[in-house]
């Protein structure tokens, strides 16, 4: 009894330090910007002004829908993209099978933070700067998605040969197969390479500030630095509400969906 | 099969394979070979030139007095993380690993900080470390007169490492929980009645047996640690002096601030290098410790 209220003590202490901002950047984002550094655990005042500062101060609207359409695109695409060469690399034999998995392997080795240089010159010299073309082809065909085909493909080689043999039998080609026996299978893999390629791009932060320039193109991570008044003094109470509107919906998910998050997130190797 | 069969499945291979291949191609391989070129080269943009400077930018890179540091910086961010990470993961997983009602709600609110939006998290955290901020006032209803955490050069890296520690240690823990449980019952009994110490279980039978895991996941842990850009950019900017600049904000800095391209792709081929070490070191440790990788 006591060794079980001990540890209850301990894990109620240690969870303070993980779930106290969050409670702070909403409680602090309601307060008056007068009150804002004080100690009240709760908004006494409570207004929503500093949330609507967030959208006359910046295009926050345009910069919402530009991170979340840029993260659906980039998922979708990396879930055609890594779920066939994962299903080439497990299924198929082919000539050059294993030199060419190597070739796609190197995108697991080198950091996207080393190459950014030379991609910065190619899109440059292509016209594509300030625009969110980098942001979308990079993860969906370069470095990121290999992860994704890495995880399909260990995922396909699990998969029983059986069913397939069966459908190869009622003269299904392989491009059949794929469609309609082996991706409905995959369900868990596409969903744990949704999840992580969603938040990967939500959080993208180096990519957008070297490649974007103008307000209405940004993304919200590079957004939510922004709230400064003219002499570039930080406006708390407008970041944190950014930052709450930011970060809010996800958690909301993560609440709903937690245990396809936490398998899918550790398993997939986010980095960090 | 069929030879018509086959071959029709080699096609479809390749063409299963091609946006990938072309991607790794045309995103991965090829600004890699340019990365070595442009170290070799200054490139202007407003002037658009493009010249050939030999050695210039590693001998640049061989005088620049911030190099040592930002390299003293980027160990003691990456040993730093990882000490502070494994240990909390650990310990959080141990705790989670008790026979407690309501572990499911702790192992969410643990895990949280990893979905919550990587900027966001780190702009509560300054908000937090400011002189007068949250944390300081908190230490002054306690009587203790708290730094300027993100100010001065003894605390900016522990506080640096610390936000980094919480956002993301959940991945972590999550990882040490499933090793925990692969722990035979009967060892940690067969233990118990020879009268062993909880303290001489965890030493003799838990560690050893999670060790596989431990490894994976400082592998894991230091080349990501090697990647934090967002965090420092927004929490010190580097400061105070270079006292947190890693090595990619300082390539960040150099190339995108100061547009000295060429030294930039210079520190990248010196990234790549670090990167490319740790590698080879993962690999041969890998060898020697039978990895049982599911």
């Amino acid at each position: 009894m006591r060794a079980k209220t001990f540890g209850y003590g301990i894990l109620l202490v240690l969870c303070v330090p993980f779930v106290f901002p969050t409670w702070w950047m909403v409680t602090s984002s309601l307060k008056p910007n007068a009150d804002i550094f004080g100690r009240d655990l709760w908004a006494h005042h409570a207004s929503f002004a500093a949330w609507h500062d967030v959208f006359t101060m910046q295009p926050f609207a345009r910069q919402y829908f530009n991170s979340a359409y840029i993260a659906v695109v980039v998922t979708l695409g990396t879930l055609v993209v890594a779920s066939m060469a994962g299903y080439a690399f497990a299924r198929i034999r082919f000539r050059g099978q294993n030199a060419l998995f190597l070739v796609v392997l190197t995108g697991l080795l080198i950091p996207s933070e080393v190459t950014i240089v030379p991609l910065f010159r190619i899109f440059n010299s292509l016209g594509l700067i300030d625009t969110h073309w980098p942001l979308i082809l990079v993860p969906i065909f370069g470095a990121p998605s290999v992860l994704a085909t890495f995880i399909m493909r260990q995922f396909f080689i699990t998969l029983p040969v059986e069913l397939e043999e069966a459908a190869r039998m009622d003269g299904l080609s392989r491009a059949a197969i794929f469609r309609r026996i082996a991706l409905p299978l995959a369900r868990p893999a596409l969903g744990a390479v949704a999840i992580f390629t969603f938040l990967t791009s939500w959080n993208l932060y180096l990519e957008p500030i070297v490649y974007l320039s103008s307000k209405s193109m940004f993304t919200l991570p590079q957004a939510l630095t922004q709230f400064t008044d003219p002499y570039q003094g930080q406006l708390w109470n407008v970041q944190l509400s950014a930052a709450s509107m930011t970060a809010i919906p996800v958690l909301i998910v993560f609440v709903i969906a937690q245990r396809q998050f936490i398998e899918g997130l550790a398993h997939t190797g986010l980095k960090g | 099969m069929t030879k018509a069969i086959r071959r029709q499945d080699r096609l479809t291979a390749y063409a299963f394979i091609a946006p990938q291949l072309a991607g790794t191609v045309a995103f991965v391989l090829v600004p890699l070979v340019l990365v070595f070129w442009y170290s070799l080269h200054e490139w202007n943009v407003l002037a658009n030139t493009f010249t050939f400077t030999g050695a210039d930018n590693y001998r640049q890179l061989a005088d620049d007095p911030n190099v040592p540091k930002v390299l003293l910086a980027t160990l003691f961010f990456s040993a730093g993380l990882v000490v502070v990470n494994l240990s909390l993961a650990l310990l959080l997983a141990v705790l989670l690993n008790q026979k407690l009602r309501g572990t499911t709600v702790f192992r969410v609110l643990f895990f949280s900080p990893v979905v919550v939006s990587l900027v966001a998290w780190t702009i509560v955290w300054r908000f937090m470390l400011q002189d007068n901020g949250g944390i300081n006032s908190f230490l002054d209803a306690a009587g203790i007169d708290g730094p300027n955490w993100l100010r001065s050069g003894g605390t900016a890296m522990a506080a640096v490492i610390v936000v980094q520690v919480l956002k993301n240690v959940g991945l972590n823990m999550v990882l040490f929980l499933a090793a925990l449980q692969g722990v035979p019952q009967e060892l940690y009994e067969a233990a118990r009645t020879d009268g062993a110490s909880p303290w001489t279980v965890f030493r003799r039978i838990t560690l050893p047996l999670i060790s596989t895991t431990i490894l994976l996941t400082s592998i894991i842990t230091v080349v990501g640690s090697l990647q934090v850009f967002a965090q420092i950019a927004v929490l010190t900017e580097g400061g105070p002096g270079t006292s947190t600049t890693v090595l990619v904000y300082y390539l960040y800095q150099q190339a995108f601030q100061f547009h000295a391209f060429g030294y930039g792709a210079t520190l990248s081929v010196l990234l790549f290098l670090i990167v490319l070490a740790l590698t080879a070191v993962q690999w041969q440790l890998r060898k020697r410790w039978v990895f049982h990788e599911s």
